[in-house]
């Protein structure tokens, strides 16, 4: 664990980071708008359909996407794969601000934002509630991943004392940042079982809390490879072809596993037969098997692994079709009875472009300010 | 009444709880759920309900109670007694043996005296005494007296012999009606005379007071106070007035059925008005719920059910539990919230559009989607050159 990271350097005010920022200032415009005069003025969502883009996109696919530390600590501190440490502060760069915002489209999304205060109040807990599991856990994650980050922001600002104090009690937060997402990224699955017959057939499962889970990671894994080669082909670093062939060696058999007790479940208990019914939910259940087998096929061969166009093109399937499972579970396929209909506003979808935006942003920032990437060997 | 039970009443009938309830025509049923939602009101663990019943049924000891009235207009006694579930409410005045009590002795004159002082002869040390009613301070009491004496001769008398006093209803925990301004009697509630006449137990430690505020208190908290101590042999939590946490930890606010419009700005603003009549909340009226703490959102009032205590029945709350609240505050007076006051201004939350695609929505959707895809295509390409370059450049280091 003696690797030296560097700032990459470079222009950060380039036409690309002008482009995104007025993505945001355009997000900000529909922010005010949404605070000053309510949800309803910039959003679609309704009683039948309280969680839309915000939530799916936002919380649940971002946190997924952003599970990229928590895969890669795992790898790390867990099974004690030392070789991938160097790509650990990329993997919590990308968390820290998935997460972070995550938890800010929470605000965005409540309703009556003044009344969020109340879930961090103990009297109040409901200590049966998935719901806040998933708040209290989400938030304490986001507190956690910035002190996991915080070397790097320290070492730019060469606070060494802080540093060294830091370093004493590192491998505490790295133990809770391990433990945190297991248990809310299972639970976000665990919402799902709530809404009971809403969920289509093909969807609702009991194991759907580990199937969430393991899904979650491979997006992680998925998102570390694609970052990497992101990161290669803009702010021209070398190709770390080795270590993420390594990397995505592993995707493959969570997701087999993952489609072994998806579908294992849906012939037990039946509901595989709903695939026969007419109508858009065999079609998206069909369109996330071809991205997952895809993404099998293309990562099992050790030879196909050390092609970086290989690696591009299957860690985006994986992203995607974690993601496809995601949006169909929470609102594709998500019926929540007759009269009720939702397609994201255009306000909506601003937001939320706007959040990817800042996301990139701080990325580039941190990437070309602080010492995140390491230096190559 | 049943063959069944007639044949009891005929036969022996037991000491015990139990053997009562048939003749009383209470089932089974009906007494395990109230043993059940007393337990729940004492915020005992559901697992506590066995101890209760037990409790209930196989009370041998029975504690001796005397009860006194002040200043006091005799509503917690009836409260008590015009409880709708009279039988097992009388039950449970059959739990205690009430020795002395000015509205139930038959006795009356020089003979419930004899009484008062024959129990308290008995039982010196160890019975309960509940006080009904303010004790005024000002001229040595004399606004009030009862076979000659006035509370404060009373209470000396009496006072340390007690094993533990109950307060019961607004007069007695703090002064209640008699106290609001200007206050002609100087009317106190049990803890401040008792504190002011130096009144202790015969062995000079204090004597533990629990307050039941309220006007008039709710039956079910003396009940549930009785209950707590024939099941666990102990006093309840109290908090630093005196009231039991069980029945008093909580605003009414906290529990109470209207919050949700509390939290979204809905208030009636006036008697009768659209918000009044669509339920919603109290708190423009003069609603005294954000500043009181008693549990008639969760046990409700006058056991009529339905529904049915003040808040549930369109009358803002007037915080009649709460000293410096009730009799205090004119009805109209605003509460002063102790969690959080309203914002002047909320947002909507509702969505006026009907929810589906709009033309704008899917093309920036399509947009978006499209852009991505050519973002990735390009991404592709420019890797498939590095992947050349790189594959050259082992190849010639190879060489």
């Amino acid at each position: 664990m003696t690797e030296v990271y560097r700032p990459v350097g470079g222009k950060l005010l380039t036409r690309q980071f002008y482009f995104l920022a007025l993505l945001a200032l355009i997000a900000a415009y529909f922010l005010v708008r949404r605070f000053i005069f309510g949800i309803g003025d910039v959003s679609n969502l309704s009683d039948g359909y309280p969680w839309g883009l915000w939530i799916t996109y936002d919380v649940v696919t971002g946190t997924a996407i952003a599970c990229g530390g928590y895969a890669m600590a795992v790898a790390v501190y867990v099974f004690n794969k030392g070789q991938f440490h160097p790509m650990v502060r990329a993997a919590l760069l990308t968390s820290v601000f998935g997460y972070t915002l995550a938890g800010a489209s929470i605000v965005v999304d409540v309703g009556r934002y003044w009344q969020l205060y109340n879930v961090f109040l103990p009297q109040y807990a409901n200590l049966n509630s998935v719901m806040l599991e998933v708040a209290l856990c989400i938030s304490l994650y986001v507190l956690v991943l910035w002190i996991e980050f915080s070397p790097a922001i320290l070492e730019a600002m060469k606070a060494n004392r802080a540093l060294r104090m830091l370093r004493h009690i590192l491998f505490f937060f790295i133990g809770v940042g391990i433990l945190l997402p297991t248990m809310h990224q299972s639970s976000l699955g665990s919402l799902l079982i709530i809404a009971g017959h809403k969920v289509h057939p093909l969807w609702q499962s009991d194991i759907i809390p580990l199937l969430f889970l393991i899904t979650a990671i491979t997006m992680g894994y998925g998102m570390v490879v694609f970052e990497s080669l992101y990161a290669s082909v803009n702010l021209g670093r070398k190709l770390e072809t080795d270590l993420l062939a390594k990397v995505a060696g592993v995707i493959p058999w969570l997701l087999i596993t993952y489609l072994v007790l998806r579908i294992g479940d849906l012939t037990l208990t039946g509901n595989l037969a709903a695939l026969a019914e007419p109508g858009r939910a065999p079609i998206l259940f069909a369109g996330e098997m071809a991205l997952f087998g895809y993404a099998i096929v293309s990562l099992l061969g050790k030879a196909r692994r050390r092609h970086p166009t290989h690696l591009f093109w299957s860690a985006l399937a994986v992203v995607l079709a974690g993601a496809l499972y995601r949006f169909d579970a929470f609102l594709i396929a998500y019926n929540p009875g007759p009269g009720w209909h939702y397609f994201p506003a255009v306000g909506e979808m601003m937001i939320t472009l706007g959040v990817v935006a800042v996301e990139i942003m701080a990325y580039l920032f941190f990437v070309k300010k602080t010492p995140v990437l390491a230096a190559g060997h | 009444m049943s063959e069944q039970a007639q044949s009891l009443t005929e036969t022996d009938i037991g000491p015990n709880l139990s053997n009562q309830l048939e003749i009383r025509g209470v089932s089974r049923r009906r007494f395990l759920k109230f043993a059940l939602s007393i337990t729940a009101a004492m915020g005992l663990p559901f697992g506590m309900s066995r101890e209760v019943l037990a409790a209930l049924e196989q009370s041998q000891a029975r504690p001796t109670v005397i009860w006194l009235h002040f200043q006091e207009c005799t509503g917690c006694t009836e409260s008590l007694l015009r409880a709708t579930h009279p039988t097992v409410e009388s039950l449970i005045l059959d739990l205690i043996s009430l020795d002395y009590s000015e509205t139930l002795l038959a006795a009356a004159g020089h003979q419930a005296e004899q009484a008062l002082a024959d129990s308290i002869a008995q039982n010196r040390g160890n019975f309960i005494l509940v006080v009904e009613g303010s004790v005024p301070m000002r001229d040595g009491g004399i606004y009030c007296k009862v076979a000659r004496k006035t509370p404060q001769e009373m209470l000396h008398e009496i006072a340390p012999h007690a094993a533990a006093a109950v307060a019961i209803g607004s007069c007695a925990s703090w002064g209640g009606v008699q106290s609001a301004a200007p206050n002609p009697t100087e009317a106190v509630g049990l803890p401040v005379a008792l504190e002011r006449e130096g009144i202790t137990r015969s062995d000079g430690s204090a004597l533990p007071v629990i307050t039941l505020p309220g006007c008039p208190a709710s039956p079910y908290n003396l009940l549930s106070t009785v209950l707590y101590y024939l099941t666990l042999k102990k006093l309840p939590a109290l908090d630093a007035k005196g009231r039991p946490l069980f029945a008093y930890g909580h605003l009414i606010h906290e529990n109470c059925e209207r919050r949700p419009h509390f939290d979204a700005g809905r208030f009636a603003e006036a008697f009768g008005d659209e918000g009044h009549r669509k339920g919603w909340c109290l708190y423009k009226l003069g609603c005294k719920g954000p500043e009181t703490y008693a549990n008639c959102p969760a046990i409700e009032f006058g056991d009529v059910g339905g529904n049915t205590w003040p808040v549930g029945i369109g009358h803002p709350c007037f915080g009649c539990a709460e000293q410096g609240v009730g009799f205090h505050k004119a009805l109209h007076e605003q509460a002063d919230v102790k969690s959080v006051t309203p914002p002047a201004f909320f947002p909507e939350i509702f969505t006026e559009h009907p929810g589906g695609a709009s033309l704008a929505g899917a093309a920036l959707a399509g947009a978006v989607g499209g852009g991505g895809a050519v973002y990735a295509l390009n991404a592709g390409k420019k890797l498939k050159k590095a992947e050349a370059e790189s594959s050259a450049e082992s190849e010639s280091e190879s060489r």
